[in-house]
């Protein structure tokens, strides 16, 4: 009986309870509704485990299928489907909402209800988005977390906060409603080659898509385009990164770690999921072009982040250099960069989501976040030192973390067809590594001059145990890689082949 | 003769039935000192319940397909969609404005029985097979909205907002005469039918071109499209919040329904000739429409620039022209209808600052005093803006999907990027619910105002319903869109 509805109850359970939280708790009722929030997201982890466990990774296609009739005139239906790509980005999701809540508990003290709720909420609308296979219900899921972080950003965020909000929804939406036209122009073709309409994600990959000539005469690139542009502003690719560091400045931290670990992905997934299979012509035409940004990314992000005064900031403007990464592995086009690049997906998410989760540490206790008010840590709080440093190794690529693993496959798969990109590219792990570690440096080691510093806490048993379950992950994937690269291997071996 | 006549009366019973609930209200506005809003409402309301029941009545008896009032006037389906529309506007108007006339210390007689003729004019419209009947129904409509929107005679905008109405609305029915006077001349009947087979062999002479495109004018203006939509904020702004409401959903869905029979039954044969006016209009409407809400600060306002905007989005619906197209037309004004109502519906729950004193500014901090009253207007922004899911998201999808089928892909695409725009104005409201703090004492508070929360919890419950599960609401928009025109592809 659940094995036919698995998907929809691992993607409705958080929207629900979140709905539950908003709509019928009573206002002051804040520790229930983190309670709440809590055991939503654990239930949600519990089915993303269950799913799991009856995946089959021998198989390419997707699993735990799910189809109803929704707007059968126009040929819209909700159909669901796992495969490995999907599987292990559902994974991380799931992970992180708890780790999200627990963060949170004490610093979010306004308005907690409507913390809750919009976080379920958006839990719903990712993991929807990554489940989806009709492209009208994934624009509608995609659409669906919207709403939730303009208010997490606007709500609960710092003083610019409503700046942030709006920049981040204008964004996001200028690129999502073009890719809706792509979505419509698709149906359209499929109603003039095949007779009936669709938005199904299957029947689009049987479409005949002209190339045409030109790019304005170019049915193909124009399509390209449309989708490309809304994946590549959530990514972000630059140079339209601009709206990512005011939203991870302002956000407050749950939200940061949600934005940088679970909805960047969305662009590269989107990415992986739709320009390559449905425009495969385009997307070879395009390769160079995301080449070069790619690069660009990877070296202005981190030349950017190296001269940031403010940690958070600096977390920020890595995550748009590791992106690039992630996007060099999927132009890159071979099955090692592909696997290297999703599992990529998975190590950012990690670490930086640690990263942004410490910074949040240090934030609530000083309420600055400058790296000149710091200095000397390593004395005073030992455990959030040794914590801090392998979120900072696993985040630059150490052998033996989670790091390592991607960046070496991206590099090595790319490396046969794209020598001058990878050389490139890794001159950004070097500058990584400096601007890391100097970041290091400053807080913890230096001497302690700031005498309002001598007396911080080290994190509170609740902060390690939220901390805990992504630096387990961090050494697993260094470690055993193959555990979850195998998840997703014929997946992709399945897309590059087709 | 005789059985013409009674089946002729009882095609007309829905509007018969209503304009003697009109009368009902009217007259019994006057005794008891006029002041009896309970009664009142409820008798308008009973009245358009009687309307809805005659309606049934008269589709159940009618012949399918037949022609009533030598060919003046038709029951089809696609009017009985847009009826049962007018009828759910006319049932939620007493409900919006009891309370508010009550605040306000106006007269409810005159006011309600206004509304319920207004309504009458609109259904005439909706079954208007032959221009003369459609101009009789559009002008009982007008009339009735004009003394309408100047009803709260003591106040200077309202004053100003009839009389701008009254003469730009007379220029514009005027210009609409004429149009029909030409397009006689050349075609030789006012009947559409016939009209449509005399364009048949006709020439296109400038005269008969002139006719369409001053008819086209008249329309336009009729549904509050660029550049013909300069009356529209000043109107909304000053009439009182529930006839703004009213104005905003009920004539320009009337107006959309002889658009669409007159363009697409009658005219069709001219379609190349229209296509680019109406589609260049629908350009404008969405882009100045959604340009010029975002610097308004007074909410009234922003949600008239917003409502010309809609027309343009559902324009594209026209344009499409095919079976999808008028069903996404016939959609999107169910759809606009509820949102809209919803949203104004909570503009005259916080009127607190006496008249048409509705800022932005007011909202601060809503969500802090009155959670349950900011979850409810946001939902109903979010739809107007066209968010999933709900409603309005669901009825731009069919307006966008026909216009891309019938190749207006370019058109789709300014469609989309002012919906993006429209969103920045939409969420300025949300942001003040949200994000701002209101302080102490300042900004509205919601007013216990039961009759005006019904309303608005009717529409919710539509946004709601429609925006999960719209199969059903589009299916019964379908069944009526194949049977308008003469010939639809």
């Amino acid at each position: 009986m659940l094995h036919d509805t698995l998907l929809s109850t691992l993607i409705l359970t958080p929207g629900a309870v979140g709905l539950v939280v908003l709509l019928l708790l009573p206002r002051q009722a804040d520790s229930a509704a983190r309670w709440l929030g809590l055991l939503a997201s654990l239930a949600t982890l519990a089915l993303a485990a269950l799913a799991w466990s009856r995946f089959d990774p021998a198989n390419p296609g997707f699993q735990l299928v799910e189809q109803r009739p929704w707007l059968p005139q126009v040929g819209i239906s909700y159909s669901l489907g796992m495969d490995g790509i999907a599987l292990v980005l559902v994974l991380l999701t799931a992970l992180l909402q708890p780790l999200v809540f627990i963060s949170s508990w004490i610093s979010i003290s306004q308005h907690v209800k409507g913390f809750i709720a919009s976080m379920l909420l958006l839990e719903t609308g990712v993991l929807g988005a990554f489940l989806a296979t009709d492209l009208f219900l994934f624009y509608v899921f995609w659409e669906l977390m919207l709403i939730p972080m303009y208010f997490i950003i606007g709500v609960w965020g710092g003083e610019r906060r409503i700046y942030a909000a709006v920049k981040f929804v204008l964004f996001t939406l200028a690129g999502s409603l073009l890719m809706l036209v792509g979505i419509l122009y698709l149906a359209y073709l499929h109603h003039a080659q095949f007779g009936v309409w669709s938005f199904a994600y299957g029947d689009m990959l049987r479409l005949n898509i002209p190339m045409g000539a030109g790019f304005w005469g170019s049915p193909q690139l124009l399509l390209f385009a449309a989708f490309a542009l809304a994946f590549a502003i959530k990514v972000p690719v630059w140079p339209l990164h601009t709206w990512l560091p005011d939203a991870h400045v302002e956000a407050p931290t749950g939200g940061s770690i949600i934005l940088a670990g679970i909805l960047l992905k969305l662009g590269t997934f989107g990415l992986m999921r739709y320009n390559r299979p449905l425009f495969p012509e385009a997307w070879e035409a395009a390769t160079p072009l995301f080449m070069v940004l790619a690069v660009v990314a990877i070296i202005y992000g981190a030349l950017v982040a190296w001269a940031q005064k403010d940690i958070k900031k600096l977390v920020a403007y890595s995550s748009v250099s590791h992106m690039g990464f992630i996007i060099l592995g999927l132009f890159a086009g071979t099955v090692a960069s592909t696997q290297g690049a999703l599992i990529q997906m998975i190590n950012h998410g990690l670490s930086t989501g640690a990263l942004f989760m410490l910074v949040g540490v240090i934030y609530d206790r000083r309420h600055t976040r400058l790296i000149e008010d710091f200095g000397g840590l390593a004395k005073v709080m030992p455990l959030y030192t040794f914590a801090f440093l392998l979120a900072t190794l696993s985040s630059i690529g150490l052998p033996g973390l989670n790091g390592f693993v991607g960046e070496f496959l991206i590099l090595t798969g790319a490396f046969a067809e794209h020598p001058l990109a990878v050389a490139l590219a890794a001159t950004g792990i070097v500058l990584g590594a400096i601007y890391m570690l100097s970041l290091v440096q400053r807080v913890f080691w230096n001497a302690l001059v700031h005498e309002e510093n001598r007396n911080l806490t080290d994190l509170t048993w609740r902060e390690a145990l939220a901390f805990a379950p992504l630096a387990l992950f961090m050494v697993w994937i260094g470690v055993q890689p193959g555990t979850f690269l195998r998840l997703s291997e014929a997946a992709v071996r399945h897309l590059i082949g087709g | 003769m005789n059985m013409d006549l009674r089946a002729d009366l009882l095609a007309l019973l829905p509007e018969l039935t209503l304009t003697a609930g009109a009368l009902v209200v009217l007259l019994a506005g006057v005794g008891g000192g006029g002041r009896r809003h309970g009664g009142l409402a409820v008798t308008a309301l009973a009245s358009v319940g009687l309307t809805a029941i005659a309606l049934k009545i008269a589709v159940d008896v009618s012949e399918a397909g037949r022609l009533f009032f030598s060919g003046m006037f038709v029951l089809d389906p696609f009017a009985v969609f847009f009826k049962v529309l007018f009828l759910l506007t006319a049932a939620l108007a007493p409900l919006l404005s009891r309370d508010y006339l009550e605040r306000h210390d106006y007269r409810p007689g005159e006011y309600h029985s206004l509304v319920l003729f207004a309504t009458v004019g609109m259904m005439v419209m909706a079954s208007g097979t032959n221009l003369a009947s459609i101009y009789v129904g559009l002008e009982l409509m007008a009339l009735s909205t004009y003394v309408l929107a100047g009803y709260f005679r003591r106040e200077v905008k309202s004053h100003e907002a009839a009389s701008k109405y009254f003469v730009l609305g007379a220029l514009s029915s005027g210009v609409l005469v004429y149009g029909l006077s030409l397009l006689f001349g050349e075609l030789g009947s006012l009947d559409l039918a016939a009209m449509a087979a005399a364009l048949g062999g006709a020439e296109r002479t400038p005269t008969l071109l002139t006719g369409m495109a001053l008819l086209a004018c008249g329309f336009l203006f009729k549904v509050a499209a660029v550049p013909f939509h300069m009356w529209t904020p000043d109107v909304y702004e000053g009439a009182p919040t529930p006839i703004t409401a009213f104005l905003s959903v009920g004539p320009k869905a009337a107006a959309f329904a002889i658009f669409l029979r007159v363009f697409l039954g009658g005219l069709e044969g001219l379609t190349p000739y229209w296509v680019w006016l109406v589609g260049g209009s629908a350009a404008l409407t969405m882009i100045w429409g959604n340009l010029a809400a975002l610097t308004q600060d007074n909410v009234k306002r922003m949600l008239a620039y917003s409502s010309i905007a809609h027309a343009g989005y559902a324009l594209l619906g026209l344009l499409a022209g095919s079976e999808l197209g008028v069903q996404s037309v016939l959609f999107y004004m169910l759809v606009y209808l509820v949102s809209n109502l919803g949203a104004f519906g909570f503009v005259i729950l916080l009127e607190s600052r006496g008249y048409a004193g509705e800022t932005v500014a007011d909202y601060a901090g809503l969500a802090r005093r009155q959670p349950l009253a900011a979850f409810g207007m946001l939902v109903f922004l979010l739809s107007l803006g066209g968010i999933p899911p709900t409603a309005g998201f669901m009825g731009k999808l069919y307006v966008f999907a026909a216009a891309v089928n019938a190749g207006f892909v370019w058109l789709v695409v300014v469609a989309v990027v002012m919906s993006a725009v429209s969103l920045y104005y939409y969420l300025r409201i949300a942001m003040q619910m949200y994000l701002r703090e209101g302080q102490e004492g300042e900004g509205a508070e919601v007013l216990a105002a039961p009759w005006t929360a019904r309303a608005i919890g009717v529409c919710g419950v539509f946004v709601g319903i429609i925006g999960v599960y719209p199969a059903p609401f589009a299916a019964a928009a379908r069944t009526t869109a194949a049977l308008i025109g003469v010939t639809l592809p």
